[in-house]
């Protein structure tokens, strides 16, 4: 039998974890790595850690591992991990909280589109207090696909999607958009 | 009867034939529907992604306007649903900090599309509707993830195993057939940004569904819906298997039961046109 070496090059990062459970409101540390959310996750054919492993990697302070991986942002936010956890730790809430930090701490998104999306999506929100979902798609495929992917997309689904009235191309607005606007600014700062 | 609506930003959009057919199906079962006055996006998955202040505020705006109106608070989307109950239980909670909402209770019930059909306005009120018996259909029920879980947001009281959707569907003839994924994800929020994970989601979905023996997929909600009815096409090609099942909301199978004169006009909105399917039923 032989013993596998410990990497010496990792520095752990001491106070990660008391971060991630102040900022989620979960206790990392009740995680007993019973393999419950892997096992339920329907999405980790895509990912890079487990979730539990990612929940252990938390607790060990890997902080660049952890806000770098692919894990975070191929979770599809479906909850079953957080259902099944036998000693009710919030894991869908660790994810978006570890999504949270990764954007603020400024780390490079593994999947970048996924980023990508959300940001199109609240800055739809924010215009209009609604979102208009033909507007939300165009904007995010240039962003993320250029002219040529939206010409693609458009030819793809786009018209067929309007020729079935499903496009509603004016979008409604919130009368009171200035109370949307102060949410936005007020919690910018907040996190 | 009289509620209050949030139709969310979807059902005005890529799932008017959802919206439409639950403000038809109210209005048959004497169903006043009151539209939230001035609603705003509840943020969906986006918003709780970036900003847990923001994600709580952007619902808590229309809790405290349902407030207001002091009636229950329909809220057909699951998503919508999802984050309007977790907002209503964070203020239970007492942790409303983080955000700029002044809201510090919130007493109004939020429902879901089959938990307020099926249970508030009841069995038998909906038995007395039907004209048309379903039989020859063999569906199964797809709930997707956000109406029944986590739990402790939700309070569905079977959150592994719901029955809502398939009782009301028996109760309009049709076979509804047994499936354990019921409540497996379809990565309906990886649609657009990671479409390649999305598309083994949904196929796994469609594969389960023709091994339990049904014909069609039914949801409740605007994302598994369309996620389950685009991308058919796509997938088929993509893996070389010819997909042909028709996604239906189970408001617009009550539409057709009921004989709902604008039932054809919400299904000719689907990418998987299930008017042959209907028709072969002897359905239309």
């Amino acid at each position: 039998m032989t013993v596998t070496e410990l990497p010496t090059d990792i520095i752990p990062h001491s106070s990660f974890r008391a971060e991630v459970e102040e900022k989620s409101g979960q206790k990392i540390s009740a995680c007993f790595q019973c393999e419950k959310c892997t096992n339920g996750c329907p999405v980790t054919f895509a990912m890079d850690i487990a979730p539990h492993r990612l929940i252990r990697s938390v607790h060990l302070g890997l902080k660049e591992e952890v806000l770098k991986s692919d894990t975070i942002w191929v979770c599809a936010s479906c909850e079953a991990c957080t259902t099944r956890c036998p000693n009710g730790i919030d894991i869908a809430h660790i994810m978006d909280t570890l999504r949270q930090m990764s954007q603020r701490q400024g780390f490079p998104a593994s999947r970048k589109n996924v980023p990508l999306l959300h940001r199109a999506f609240l800055t739809s929100v924010k215009r209009r207090g609604r979102v208009n979902e033909t507007g939300l798609a165009v904007s995010y495929t240039l962003k993320s696909a250029g002219l040529g992917g939206l010409l693609k997309q458009g030819m793809n689904q786009g018209l067929g999607m309007l020729r079935r009235g499903k496009l509603r191309l004016l979008p409604d607005r919130v009368r009171a958009g200035d109370q949307i606007s102060d949410i936005f600014k007020n919690t910018e700062k907040k996190g | 009867m009289k509620v209050s609506y949030y139709p969310g930003c979807s059902l005005d959009g890529t799932a008017r034939e959802f919206g439409e057919s639950v403000e038809g199906m109210a209005r048959m079962l004497g169903v006043e529907l009151a539209e939230l006055p001035d609603w705003n996006c509840c943020g969906s998955s986006s918003a709780h992604a970036t900003s847990e202040a923001l994600a709580f505020d952007l619902a808590a705006r229309n809790l405290g306007i349902a407030e207001r109106a002091g009636l229950d608070l329909l809220v057909p989307c699951a998503l919508c649903f999802s984050r309007l109950k977790t907002a209503q239980k964070t203020i239970a909670a007492g942790r409303t900090s983080g955000g700029i909402s002044t809201l510090t209770s919130s007493k109004v019930q939020v429902k879901d599309s089959v938990d307020f059909l099926w249970h508030d306005v009841g069995e038998k009120a909906i038995r007395q509707k039907v004209k048309k018996s379903l039989k020859g259909l063999n569906p199964v029920c797809y709930y997707g993830c956000l109406t029944t879980r986590p739990p402790h947001i939700t309070d569905a009281p079977m959150p592994e195993d719901p029955h809502g959707m398939d009782l009301l569907l028996e109760s309009l003839g049709a076979n509804v057939k047994n499936w354990s994924y019921k409540t497996e994800c379809c990565g309906g929020s990886l649609t657009l940004s990671l479409p390649e994970v999305a598309h083994k989601l949904i196929q796994k979905l469609l594969d389960m569904a023709q091994e339990a023996g049904a014909d069609c997929i039914v949801a409740a909600c605007p994302m598994c819906h369309s996620n389950l009815d685009t991308w058919q096409r796509e997938i088929s090609r993509e893996t070389g298997k010819n997909y042909y099942i028709p996604i239906f909301y189970f408001t617009e199978l009550m539409g057709l039961s009921f004989e709902h004169p604008d039932t054809r006009k919400w299904l000719r909105r689907h990418s998987t046109d299930p008017l042959p399917f209907l028709r072969q039923k002897g359905l239309l």
